[in-house]
């Protein structure tokens, strides 16, 4: 599975949207309607599944769909 | 004090004895059994293996799936519960002041089945993964503070937390509230969802819940029987709309019943087992005759509390008897719990509900299961089967772990009183 659809699919089962709603310009707060608790447990998601940690300070700046994959990215994460 | 009267003007239920409120009046009245082999979770390590459950509860298809997560169950319970209560009121944000509309909300152990399952996230991944969302599931007064945001009721809003009298003091205090004018409208009662493993074995090592019926779990509630030999937990919520009366005749709302009065007291005496012949519980049947200005003589119907134990059954009819004096001879008293079994902190309000329902149809529900009374519980429990009665004054007890004890007297509605 590629990294996109992993991502896709963690956002989807932890913000209760639909796939199709999980774009790539998607804001997590604005347009999938995470609060700062669900971004808290978004980021655990995140850590758990890549095997990474995130500081507050990354997490901040992870404000869509496209951000996260971008920062995953550059974190040396492919799949 | 106040000349303000309130009435219930709404009622909403989700519970072992049904999902919405003709359902579990017919089923209290026709005492139907909602106790079963308890299913939520694995009955087999507890002396107990009985429980009232909520039967068919979907809270993704009720609430949506983002309100389904992130709610316990026994928050979840409270927002169906009051979303009927509301629909049923005929109130709507349009027709009413939202910072007029309080809500206050009793439970007894709140979110525990989230607490037991964070609890084991800690312990298995450390307290790093402990979810964002456990404080605000766990806490006990969050039913009323989702509750408040689906109604957009912006007055006066808690929780009552007194074990089993939760509910009782919700509407208690609600009452209070109506009266001192500080809202026009309180949302109320009361929500559990304690069929978890920590609040049933913490119960049953207790020795609380009953544990010799295990086979035939319809008879295991058996309030004021020889055998009964402890309480049947069990889950769900009632929700009550209150209405000043004036608010609530002027917009032609259909009223239920009228809450006259309210009674409370502690034992002050010990941390679980209640006061010797009930004096604190007669004491608050006292107060919240006192308080509707009833007198002795006109109470028709004690819903008691009733719960199956050993202890509560005796003391309470001792209470009752200390409360009434001889007219306790003449009183009909029921206890609900031996068709719903105890929802702990929502059982007050369910109580009180079926209270209302029974002075407005002129209809008590029976003690359904009681077959042979204990000794020394020598009242009129109104046994197996419902009696037609034109009552006209009721009081519904409560009593909590804590020596908390609560008592709401209700009177028959006429709609030119």
């Amino acid at each position: 599975m590629s990294l996109e659809n992993r991502i896709a699919e963690i956002i989807v089962s932890r913000l209760n949207v639909k796939p199709e709603e999980v774009t790539n310009s998607a804001s997590l707060k604005d347009d999938l309607g995470a609060d700062s608790l669900d971004m808290v447990d978004l980021m655990m998601d995140l850590e758990d599944t890549f095997n990474l940690k995130i500081s507050d300070e990354d997490g901040n700046k992870l404000q869509t769909v496209g951000s996260v994959v971008e920062f995953l990215k550059e974190k040396g994460i492919e799949a | 004090m106040s000349d303000k009267r309130v009435v219930i003007t709404g009622l909403g239920v989700f519970s072992p004895i049904g999902n919405t409120v003709s359902e579990a009046w017919e089923n209290a009245v026709a005492g139907n059994s909602g106790i079963v082999r308890l299913s939520m979770i694995d009955p087999e390590p507890f002396t107990s293996q009985v429980a009232g459950e909520v039967k068919g509860f979907d809270p993704v298809e009720l609430l949506g799936p983002r309100n389904a997560r992130r709610n316990d169950r026994y928050t979840q319970f409270a927002m169906a519960a009051a979303e009927q209560a509301w629909a049923d009121s005929g109130l709507s944000e349009a027709s009413i002041d939202p910072e007029r509309v309080g809500v206050v909300i009793g439970s007894g152990v709140g979110g525990m089945d989230t607490f037991e399952k964070q609890h084991t996230v800690a312990m298995n991944r450390g307290p790093g993964r402990i979810s964002s969302l456990f404080v605000p599931m766990m806490i006990s007064n969050m039913a009323a503070g989702q509750v408040a945001i689906d109604l957009n009721a912006k007055g006066p809003n808690f929780a009552t937390v007194t074990a089993c009298a939760s509910s009782s003091h919700a509407i208690a205090s609600s009452v209070d509230a109506i009266r001192l004018g500080r809202a026009e409208v309180m949302v109320t009662g009361g929500s559990e969802a304690p069929l978890t493993m920590m609040s049933v074995g913490g119960f049953c090592s207790m020795k609380a819940l009953c544990a010799t019926f295990n086979d035939e779990p319809e008879k295991a509630s058996r309030p004021f029987d020889r055998d009964r030999s402890g309480f049947v937990i069990a889950e769900g919520a009632c929700i009550i709309v209150l209405e000043e009366l004036s608010h609530a005749e002027a917009r032609g709302a259909h009223i239920i019943a009228e809450i006259s009065g309210v009674g409370m007291s502690c034992d002050a005496h010990h941390i679980t087992a209640p006061a010797p012949g009930g004096e604190g519980c007669a004491r608050a049947m006292r107060m919240a005759m006192s308080d509707a200005g009833m007198a002795v003589s006109d109470i028709d119907y004690v819903n008691a509390h009733g719960t199956s134990t050993q202890l509560n059954d005796i003391n309470e009819t001792d209470a009752i008897k200390a409360a009434l004096g001889s007219h306790a001879a003449k009183v009909l008293v029921s206890s609900t719990k031996s068709t719903h079994g105890h929802m702990l902190g929502a059982t007050g309000a369910m109580e009180v509900m079926l209270t209302s329902l029974a002075l407005k149809n002129g209809l008590v529900p029976p003690t359904s299961t009681l077959e042979n009374p204990g000794e020394g519980c020598d009242l009129d429990y109104v046994p197996k089967t419902a009696r037609e009665a034109d009552i006209q004054c009721a009081l519904s007890n409560s009593l909590g772990f804590g020596g908390h004890n609560v008592c709401i007297a209700l009177r028959k509605y006429k709609g030119d009183s």
